[in-house]
């Protein structure tokens, strides 16, 4: 197969020369190879299955955009909320202080904050879509994560369209600590005015979450839909290894383990995610 | 429990302790008076200056303070006729957290709150405060009550956090927390939330959504332990002392940057040395809000509510 063909049917976004390596989501390259089974895939074949290894089905982390062109039609979409930039409430500062911790994020992937909300259509319904961006600060919710989810879904109340809202992060941010942890409160209760406007709030819980965004938003789904194998949970594993001290069962905390334990309502492919979702919601909201 | 003084405390236990050998001397005389009484005033003076200028790591360790009173202290300083109600009524009963019905000043209220436990057995049994699933689903289910009758909730937090378990995460911790926030951030009841000792990260918030949010002075509320924090920001869980720093995990920073409505002064030298003074104060303030909510119509109190949860870090 030669890469012009390819190249003229995949969306512009995959279409990367070598200079934005860094800044690609993905393994970049003309060979890759499968983090999970190791095997060596041709990229624009890894690209046309949606990062899905063909060979053992591994879903491959990707990125906030990635998620928006697969889902919308035509990738075509319009953001929310798109020039929000973190505050430094506390003046946080470890080794680095948070500020440049945040310039350097911005430059390395050229995003502003750790998640994208965008208003589009899918399958020809109007929808309001969240994605988390987990190379930002791992996923880290603070304060404007907080804001887009909740601008997202005032947006989607004033269309009076579903929510979607893709989840990978670590959990709250600890450099804006009690402003972060707050979000939690935040989103929670705009999924309430969601409710009373009996629009439906789908959430889809992809490769990792944990802490204060597993227990907030990607829980409260009026359907939480997962992808296979995705790691969700509230404690990270080696923090309850560190308290139990025991060995952790195989497939701890992944979509089926979820699934087993009542937690979700479904683990659908990557690949059916869209025609699901636009089922879903077609049952839901009229 | 022999009385444990923090490092910074000892300057006081060594003047109190001047005091305990002048009694047990046996001596009685005007010259032994006047030097206990002189001890003493040199001992409040201390004190004030050591609790007036803690810094944010040594209020940590007052609000972790071994002998600080907890929640069953509360309940029983500031409430009468508590009837402790168990169970989440799905899957089990978890003693790390106390609900029930109490009467405030006769008034009927719904209580909920973590309880660390004070013998090492009854520390043990109440897994040190650290709630499981099954505690957040005992809270809704009283939340609910407290809503359906009509009742004030009034909700004490003090843990180290939720309990990171392999059961915890197979009976849904994300989801009973989750539940919580939501359930909490609509409950048509007004809700008054006391952060008495140590508000650590989501397990605290699960029980501390409400119409007044207040924090003992020497209290402590943030996004992780400072511990947890240190371990994940710093890579070092001995830099516990910066991560609380940096986080400004103190009531009075939290009450500067509007993230709590109202600190609750404690008495001279801590909570930890007059229970039943700083009963009194969270008392008048529990008094004090349920009569202002009385004043107010539940839809007007839900709308501020809203509101309010909304300004946290509005950017
Ligand atoms: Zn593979």
């Amino acid at each position: 197969m030669a890469k012009g063909w390819f190249n003229k049917i995949l969306p512009s976004f995959v279409r990367r020369d070598s200079s934005n390596e860094k800044k690609s989501p993905v393994p970049q390259g003309l060979w890759q190879s499968c983090p999970n089974c190791k095997e060596i895939i041709y990229g624009p074949d890894l690209e046309f299955n949606l990062f899905v290894c063909p060979n053992c089905d591994h879903h491959i982390r990707i990125g906030a955009r990635h998620r928006l062109s697969y889902l919308f039609d035509e990738d075509s979409y319009e953001e929310i909320s798109s020039k929000l930039e973190a505050k430094d409430w506390l003046s946080f500062k470890d080794s680095k202080k948070y500020k440049d911790r945040l310039s350097e994020a911005q430059s390395n992937i050229d995003e502003k904050e750790a998640m994208i909300s965008a208003f589009g259509k899918i399958n020809g319904k109007e929808v309001v879509v969240s994605a988390f961006e987990f190379r930002f600060m791992g996923g880290s919710m603070g304060s404007v994560v907080g804001q887009k989810f909740i601008d997202a879904a005032n947006k989607a109340i004033e269309m009076k369209c579903p929510f979607i809202c893709f989840s990978t992060s670590g959990g709250a941010r600890m450099q804006e600590s009690l402003f972060s942890l707050f979000q939690m409160a935040r989103t929670s209760a705009v999924l309430n005015t969601l409710k009373e406007n009996k629009l439906p709030y789908i959430s889809v819980l992809t490769d990792p979450i944990f802490g204060g965004v597993a227990a907030s938003l990607a829980m409260l789904g009026d359907i939480n839909i997962a992808e296979p194998k995705a790691q969700v949970g509230f404690a990270g594993p080696r923090v309850i290894e560190d308290t139990v001290r025991v060995k952790l069962p195989e497939g701890f905390q992944r979509s089926e383990f979820l699934l087993n334990h009542g937690m979700i309502d479904m683990i659908v492919h990557r690949s059916e995610l869209k025609d699901k979702l636009s089922g879903l919601i077609s049952k839901l909201h009229k | 429990m022999a009385y444990t003084y923090l490092e910074f405390e000892k300057p006081i236990s060594d003047l109190e302790n001047k005091i305990e050998k002048l009694r047990g001397s046996g001596d009685i005389g005007k010259d032994i008076e006047s030097e206990i009484s002189k001890l003493s005033s040199q001992i409040e003076k201390l004190t004030k200056e050591v609790y007036s200028n803690l810094s944010i790591w040594q209020k940590v360790q007052v609000a972790r303070h071994p002998h600080r009173p907890h929640f069953s202290d509360y309940i029983e300083n500031i409430f009468s006729d508590f009837d402790e109600l168990h169970g989440d009524r799905v899957f089990g009963e978890d003693k790390a957290i106390i609900g029930g019905l109490a009467r405030f000043k006769k008034r009927p209220v719904v209580l909920v709150g973590q309880e660390k436990g004070k013998s090492t057995e009854d520390k043990i049994s109440r897994n040190f405060g650290m709630a499981q699933p099954e505690g957040y689903r005992k809270t809704a289910r009283l939340m609910k009550m407290a809503e359906d009758f009509e009742l004030p909730l009034i909700s004490f937090i003090d843990t180290p956090g939720a309990y990171p378990g392999i059961e915890s995460e197979e009976r849904g911790m994300s989801e009973a927390i989750a539940k919580n926030l939501s359930l909490l951030s609509n409950l048509k009841t007004p809700v008054i939330v006391i952060i008495t000792g140590e508000g650590g990260s989501g397990g605290a918030l699960a029980i501390g959504i409400g119409d007044h949010v207040c924090m003992l002075e020497h209290s402590i509320y943030a996004v992780a332990s400072p511990e947890a924090c240190a371990s994940i920001v710093w890579r070092d869980g001995s830099k516990a002392k910066d991560a609380a720093e940096a986080m400004k995990v103190d009531a009075s920073n939290l009450q500067n940057l509007g993230l709590v409505d109202e600190v609750i002064e404690e008495p001279l030298g801590g909570a930890h040395r007059d229970s039943r003074g700083v009963s009194n104060s969270i008392s008048q303030v529990i008094e004090k809000k349920l009569h202002n909510f009385d004043e107010v119509d539940i839809s007007d109190l839900l709308k501020k509510r809203y509101e309010k949860i909304m300004s946290y870090g509005s950017i």
